[in-house]
């Protein structure tokens, strides 16, 4: 028999005990790769879009639009390439009244400031050339089973059109898809043409929320933020300029302190989980002390008793995590799939790092006490006191 | 039957101290799962509370139709003059009807601890009447804003919660300095709100009308007076509705939010527990297996046997469970943090663990023993006495 096989054995001599510790770790280690999941994107937000975008907002608050005037002024700033105006709408389901992500953007703008996005040139032109055109990302188009060519109805429970009516609709020309699996998974949102928008809609003309400057070197993202603020300053259209990711990491944040909620969720399952498992590697010791003793006396070192009981420890905390671990990844993108993008709980790479360090922290902390104790044993004191 | 039930439970309950390391693992693992849960239940209690505190039953809210929301709502300074004047609303001591007109606008801050990740704060322009009309406003430090000067005061859990809004401070907002001169407490959903004179903030942040009216109703039968007149008049298209319904209202999709997240992952937590649970009392019964044999042998009947073990599995679900709700207590209870409400602005509240949590937090740790103790408890009721016996 081999080690492997004897280290197996000993897990199988109580079936019921190592299953059910084994399903303890893996619930466990499920919620902890999702909480995980949605602490990563409180904290890091999405960290791929990188900072070659700078977002400007009305310093006093984005929701106070600010005006078109300002996008060619933004555009003469040196190292800034291309800017588009980007205009929350309020999108709504007409049916269930839940929230849409719709946004009006300038389509030729856009598309030069997010090469990022996917979609044949016949379908970009479309969107520039149709007045009352829209584009939707894939994830909400097969949410929703639009096809190009379908007039989508959306509501805004912000901007009436001209009659007073909430209820507008758009004629879908494209659907876009991301470069890559990040961007891909981030195509939630429909993007309306802003002329048609500004142009039907009852009040708040020509302005935007959002400025969004493409530069031409990323090391200058900072600099160029100063330059746009300095240029607004003292006017009543005040800037606040940040890269694209410390903006979106704003508003995710406005959500308030759930990541610090989310983190006291982690530690108590954390500190629950490692009380079990510690405990059932402590039981399974204490039970074994004669056994151990004779192996001590077959002459297997200290060093290899430590170990038979430390690899235990091992292969319950790593099967249990990586299968929780799976299934929180599997239950994620499912979660994922079903919001049409609109909840991204799907584990990141990070996310899985930490689980890995977790397995390894755990497996130390339940398993060395035990492994010690197996180690220090005398023959005689073991054998005697059985 | 009783007595033999009594019997061995006590002994059982007895010996817990001996096996304390085994019981440990239910007790410690049901306070986990009561935990979780009695916070995150507490805080959409909390958040609840504050804003079915606010607004009162006998004042109207008037918001332009279909509009839900104060953001989404614009009220033009005619259509205000006409629902002041109209019947339903008291008419105060001056000869004028209690109500003020109200523009609801968003500043930005920094969150506490933060560095710049800016979060949207109500600042709301209110006319005279509007401090006649929220009677449970006090200032607690300094003074009220002067008409027509760019000054604001500030609700306590904005000062709590939030930098740069302290009495004293000024707040930069669309290219001009304003003075925090007063700090108020109402104890609801106003104390996240800076208020400042209505035509001042019209003016900086260029309203042409305002987001909405409230108006003191002139009885019981005051409100679907006002709603007919509104209706009525074809110069206008409002929702009315009580100050008081309105703020309730806006707590419905948080609550459900949370209890969602609430119950999945109390779900996956108490399934964790189960097992461990169950971990615990298999291995309890496997440890007095001899003990319980010989019970049977000098003639204790199966049942009291399921029973008592069944009995410990519950008092050890029950002690994890109050410790549980005790750790949340201590650690969460009034709380402070703060939320995207409604309005897309902050709703800074309070974690607040009730007795009717604790309660369904107890009842969840006694689902959880029942099931851990069960199962074990009939094993152990099965167990043939000889081989029991024999056993090392």
């Amino acid at each position: 028999m081999t080690r492997t096989r004897f280290i197996i054995a000993n897990l199988f001599r109580k079936k019921t005990r190592t299953i059910l510790t084994l399903l303890s770790v893996i619930m466990a280690f499920l919620l902890f790769g999702l909480l995980q999941s949605v602490n990563h994107i409180f904290n890091a937000g999405a960290d791929f879009v990188g900072a070659t975008r700078l977002f400007t907002q009305a310093r006093v608050s984005f929701t106070a639009p600010l005006p078109l005037s300002m996008e060619p002024k933004i555009e003469a700033v040196p190292g800034v390439t291309r800017v588009t105006h980007w205009q929350w709408f309020g999108g709504v389901d007409p049916k269930t009244n839940g929230p849409m992500f719709v946004f009006a953007v300038d389509p030729v703008r856009y598309h030069d400031v997010y090469p990022e996005w996917v979609m044949p040139d016949d379908q970009w032109k479309a969107f520039a050339n149709t007045r009352t055109s829209a584009i939707a990302g894939k994830q909400i188009a097969e949410q929703y089973g639009w096809k190009v060519g379908d007039k989508i109805p959306i509501s805004s429970n912000i901007f009436p059109q001209k009659d007073g009516s909430k209820a507008w609709a758009f004629d879908l020309v494209g659907i876009y898809d991301g470069k890559d699996e990040d961007w891909k998974r981030r195509t939630n949102a429909v993007l309306i043409n802003y002329d048609y928008y500004n142009e039907a809609n009852a009040f708040g003309k020509d302005r935007a929320n959002f400025f969004i400057s493409k530069l031409a070197d990323t090391n200058q993202a900072e600099q160029i933020s100063k330059t746009i603020d300095a240029m607004f300053e003292n006017s009543p259209d005040e800037t606040k300029t940040q890269t694209e990711k410390d903006s979106n990491l704003s508003f995710i944040k406005q959500v308030g302190d759930i990541g610090m909620i989310v983190k006291w969720i982690l530690f108590a399952v954390f500190f629950t989980l490692l009380l079990v498992v510690g405990n059932t590697m402590a039981q399974s010791v204490r039970e074994r002390i004669p056994e151990l003793a004779v192996l001590k006396t077959l002459g297997f070192s200290d060093g290899s008793v430590l170990g038979f009981v430390l690899a235990e420890a091992g292969i319950l905390c790593l099967t249990g995590g990586l299968l929780g671990m799976l299934a929180a990844t599997a239950l994620g993108a499912f979660m994922e799939k079903m919001s049409g993008g609109q909840f991204q709980i799907h584990p990141h790479w990070t996310v899985w790092l930490i689980g890995g360090i977790a397995i390894v922290l755990m497996t130390i902390a339940t398993g060395l006490l035990p492994a010690l104790r197996a180690r220090r044993l005398k023959i005689v004191d073991a054998l005697a006191g059985h | 039957m009783l007595r033999q039930t009594t019997a061995v439970t006590a002994i059982n309950i007895k010996s817990i101290p001996q096996r304390w390391a085994l019981s440990a693992v239910i007790v410690i693992g049901l306070a986990g799962v009561v935990a979780v849960f009695t916070a995150l239940l507490a805080m959409a209690v909390g958040f609840e509370k504050t804003l079915t505190a606010t607004g009162r039953t006998d004042t109207a809210f008037i918001l332009r139709g279909g509009s839900q929301s104060e953001l989404n709502s614009g009220i033009g300074r005619d259509e205000a003059n006409l629902i002041k004047l109209a019947p339903g609303i008291k008419v105060g001591a001056d000869g004028q009807p209690n109500a003020s007109a109200e523009a609801n606008v968003i500043a930005e801050l920094v969150r506490q601890g933060d560095k710049n990740s800016g979060a949207n704060i109500t600042v709301r322009g209110v006319e005279a009447k509007a401090f006649e009309l929220r009677p449970n406003l006090k200032i607690v430090d300094g003074r009220k804003f002067t008409p027509g000067m760019r000054e604001l005061i500030v609700g306590r859990g904005v000062v709590r919660q939030f930098q740069g809004a302290n009495l004293g401070d000024t707040v930069r907002m669309r290219g001009s300095d304003w003075k925090v001169v007063g700090v108020f407490e109402s104890g609801d959903a106003h104390d996240s709100e800076f208020w400042a004179d209505f035509e001042v903030v019209a003016t900086t942040f260029q309203r042409r009308g305002y987001s909405s009216v409230t108006a003191e109703l002139d009885g019981p039968g005051g409100l679907k007076t006002l709603s007919d007149a509104l209706k009525a008049d074809p110069r206008l298209s409002v929702d009315v509705q009580t100050e008081q319904e309105y703020y309730s209202g806006q707590t419905k999709q948080f609550r459900a939010t949370i209890a969602g997240m609430a119950g999945f992952i109390t779900v996956i937590m108490a399934l964790g527990a189960i097992f461990a649970a169950l971990n615990t009392m298999y291995a309890a019964v496997a440890a007095r297996g001899k003990e319980i044999a010989t019970l049977r042998a000098i003639g204790f009947r199966g049942l009291p046997v399921v029973a008592s073990v069944l009995i410990e599995a519950l008092v050890l679900a029950v002690i994890g469970g109050a410790l549980g709700a005790l750790i949340a207590y201590l650690l969460f209870n009034n709380f402070s943090v703060s939320t995207l409400g409604q309005n897309f602005t902050q709703v800074v509240f309070s974690f607040k663990v009730t007795p009717a949590l604790v309660i369904r937090g107890l009842i969840i740790a006694l689902v959880i023993g029942m099931i851990g103790g069960l199962f074990p408890a009939i094993r152990a009721a099965r167990l043939p006495v000889t081989t029991a016996l024999r056993e090392q």
